[in-house]
């Protein structure tokens, strides 16, 4: 019981620190790729190409004055950030990162929990974060940030459902909830292949949840300076940095995990764990591409894409799936 | 049920996307724009009555500081009314290379708007190529006159000193590199984008009727399909003999707005390429020892030009008592400048007529019933220059 209890709490800091590490290189990462994308360096000035940039802007948020308006609830707006916060966190113990190794003669697994409903856990958790965003905007007391709210709110309960939506196709193929077992079915074919429709529509409704360009509305910063989080400054607002990564990361794991399939090799054989990383890292750099590349919604055009194109599709996704699987022999 | 009451917004005059400090204060309900009231003034530098105070020659860096995205304009346009005044005859080749300079400008103008315009709908990264190509502009401008925004290059009867060496080279090189990236960093990346297009076809329309009623000029009007520029109607500089269309769009929505200005700028290098062809030799500045600096060397050597050279600096020159009205096409549309001279060395008055402050008026026609999202896009396709609205 003691070793189990020490080997869950190294894997706690070791996948806490590795993620926390690798999110705040993916703020750099996406600075220099936006940077060469717009022929301007990037970063450069601390460190050796700028790879100090990420722990001087940790540096400069915490030593930055911590400012409530005055007319904020301060109780919600103080918690607003950890609501944010709290729930990406969470959600990484599920995304399995690599499969069972042998580490100093004892059997580890790269995850630290491998939940037999792990997908229908991240969804519900997941789905938490937008309180934190809502409650941002509400707690605020400036009208941008309530406007940027209600932006988010509306994004996120329209899209979180085609997202679910189509996730249901893979669910159908693995027959597992259990982001393992999904993982595992992917051994001869990824998803991506059969279920490439769903896999769409996932990104497009995960960058959407992600409020990242061309979804940004609830940030929106030629509309609305900086929507929910205009109000906050130093380690609250580093709160909602870090959570926004998080979940990039988070996303770009699921991602992985259901079509890419997750830590199976594609030709050169390296470390499982390693081809995760790779993916997950592709992921990543797809959603900064499109950053550098497209223009914004407008509110009601996106909300329209949401319920009249990507909902349809995905239902129909749903509808094609066991017909596809009959045909190809997966029932 | 409770009453339900609109929200009122201050955007602005700190906003990332009110160009400058126009401030808004708009009505809402919800995201929906119910009424839009403009306030400006935020930038007010009393430049007209400083005009009353400063001789004919110091008024020329403050026109700089008017539509600060196209000084060269203002220079031009200030500079052609006080000739007008004093009726005297520009040489050709200061007058081409009037034409040629301000026709950059336009771009490098046109340049910057697209850019800011790619950042209010959310592009970020056309601005960057934006920048990119202004910069080469701004290099030669720099090379003229020293300085790349508040270039002052123009004079009262012609230039302030001849084009630099290399001149030519710059501005070819210009010209054949800008072509291709325009088709290929703006056109590709942004006007084929669906995002794009959604965003811009059919928002802010506004009639040709509204358009004529309201003053508009520039390329907002043109955009409503009024085919009217200053360039054609009113020549000036000898426009009537370059060979140039006058862009026109159908709708007047955004879009039109946005094709019209990418039009223009492909009109404006053609202008561009005949007058560095035909480009001749000579002077760059008038014989007018009354008005015109008198060249350095001359004043080193020769006495009466010495003595002229201390006249127009210390107390300037006296155009005869009447009174005059000039306009030409800046990037933004009609810039008319107006002067009453009592005969002595200072105007009596000197008024003039910003394009942006009267384009402005349309933002209420044109937004009001419309998206938060849309406003910005509206502002966005406007192009006011604060300094020039305030003055």
């Amino acid at each position: 019981m003691t070793e189990f209890i020490i080997i869950m709490l190294v894997k706690m800091i070791v996948i806490f620190g590795a993620v926390m590490g690798t999110m705040t290189y993916i703020t750099l990462a996406e600075r220099k790729i936006l940077g060469y994308m717009q022929i301007r360096p990037g970063p450069n000035r601390v460190g050796p190409w700028g790879l100090l940039q990420p722990i001087a802007d940790g540096i400069k948020l915490f030593l930055k004055e911590d400012i409530i308006p005055d007319h904020a609830s301060k109780a919600v707006f103080v918690i607003a950030p950890a609501m944010a916060l709290i729930p990406a966190v969470m959600t990484i113990a599920v995304v399995p990162f690599g499969p069972e190794m042998t580490v100093f003669g004892r059997k580890v697994t790269a995850y630290m929990a491998d939940v037999n409903i792990g997908l229908l856990y991240i969804f519900s958790v997941s789905s938490m974060g937008v309180y934190g965003i809502v409650l941002a905007g509400w707690a605020s007391e400036s009208k941008y940030s309530l406007l940027g709210g209600l932006r988010s709110s509306a994004q996120m309960i329209s899209y979180e459902l085609s997202m679910g939506f189509a996730v249901v196709g893979v669910l159908m193929m693995s027959q597992s909830l259990s982001m393992v077992k999904i993982i595992e079915a992917q051994k001869g074919v990824w998803f991506i292949i059969p279920q490439f429709f769903g896999f769409v529509i996932y990104i497009i409704a995960a960058i959407a949840e992600l409020n990242r360009t061309p979804f940004d509305l609830p940030e929106g910063e030629s509309e609305l300076v900086s929507g929910y989080f205009t109000e906050y400054s130093s380690m609250k607002y580093a709160m909602f940095m870090l959570a926004e990564y998080i979940n990039i990361i988070t996303v770009s794991g699921i991602v992985t995990t259901l079509y890419l399939g997750g830590w199976h090799s594609f030709f050169i054989p390296l470390p499982p764990l390693v081809w995760f990383m790779i993916k997950l890292l592709a992921v990543v750099f797809f959603m900064i591409w499109v950053r550098a590349t497209y223009p914004r919604f407008r509110y009601d055009q996106l909300m329209t894409f949401g319920w009249k194109v990507l909902l349809p599709a995905s239902i129909l996704n749903i509808l094609f799936t066991p017909l596809f699987m009959k045909i190809f022999g997966y029932l | 049920m409770a009453e339900t009451k609109n929200m009122i917004l201050n955007m602005g005059p700190q906003h990332p996307s009110t160009h400058g400090v126009l401030r808004l204060i708009l009505e809402l309900d919800g995201e929906t724009v119910v009424k839009l009231t403009p306030d400006i003034g935020y930038l007010h530098r009393g430049v007209e009555k400083l005009g009353e105070n400063l001789t004919y020659h110091q008024f020329i860096p403050l026109t700089d500081r008017e539509d600060y995205l196209a000084s060269l304009s203002n220079n031009l346009a200030y500079c052609m009314t006080v000739e007008k005044l004093l009726d005297i005859e520009v040489p050709p080749r200061a007058m081409v290379a009037r034409v040629l300079l301000t026709e950059l400008q336009r771009i490098a103008s046109h340049l910057i708007w697209l850019g800011t315009f790619g950042l209010d709908i959310g592009a970020m990264s056309l601005f960057f190529y934006c920048m990119r190509e202004r910069e080469l502009l701004l290099d030669i401008f720099e090379a003229c006159a020293g300085s790349r925004l508040t270039i002052n290059y123009f004079r009262i009867g012609g230039i302030a000193k001849d084009l630099p060496e290399g001149f030519e080279k710059q501005v070819r090189d210009f010209i054949a590199v800008f072509p291709e990236r325009m088709k290929n960093d703006y056109e590709r990346i942004f006007q084929d984008n669906k995002i794009v297009r959604i965003r811009t076809e059919g928002v802010g329309i506004i009639s040709k009727k509204d358009a004529v009623d309201l003053g508009l000029s520039g390329p907002l009007l043109r955009a409503c399909g009024v085919p009217w520029d200053i360039r054609k109607s009113n020549p000036y500089c000898g426009y009537e003999t370059y060979d140039f269309d006058i862009a026109t769009g159908k709708v007047g929505d955004v879009f039109d707005r946005y094709m019209v200005r990418m039009e223009e700028m492909r009109q404006s290098l053609k202008i561009v390429r005949q007058a560095l062809d035909r480009l001749p030799g000579g002077a760059f500045l008038a014989d007018d020892p009354k008005v015109c600096l008198p060249a350095k060397q001359k004043v080193m050597t020769e006495m009466e030009a010495l003595i002229h050279h201390f006249k127009i600096v210390s107390e300037g020159f006296e155009p005869p008592a009447g009174e005059v009205y000039h306009s030409i096409e800046t990037p933004r549309g009609e810039l008319g400048f107006y002067i009453v001279s009592d005969g002595s060395n200072k105007p009596y008055r000197l008024r003039f007529r910003p394009p942006s402050f009267v384009n402005l008026e349309s933002l209420a026609k044109m937004a009001e019933g419309k998206l938060i999202g849309d406003l910005i896009a509206i502002i966005g396709a406007l192009d006011p220059v604060m300094g020039e609205v305030d003055r």
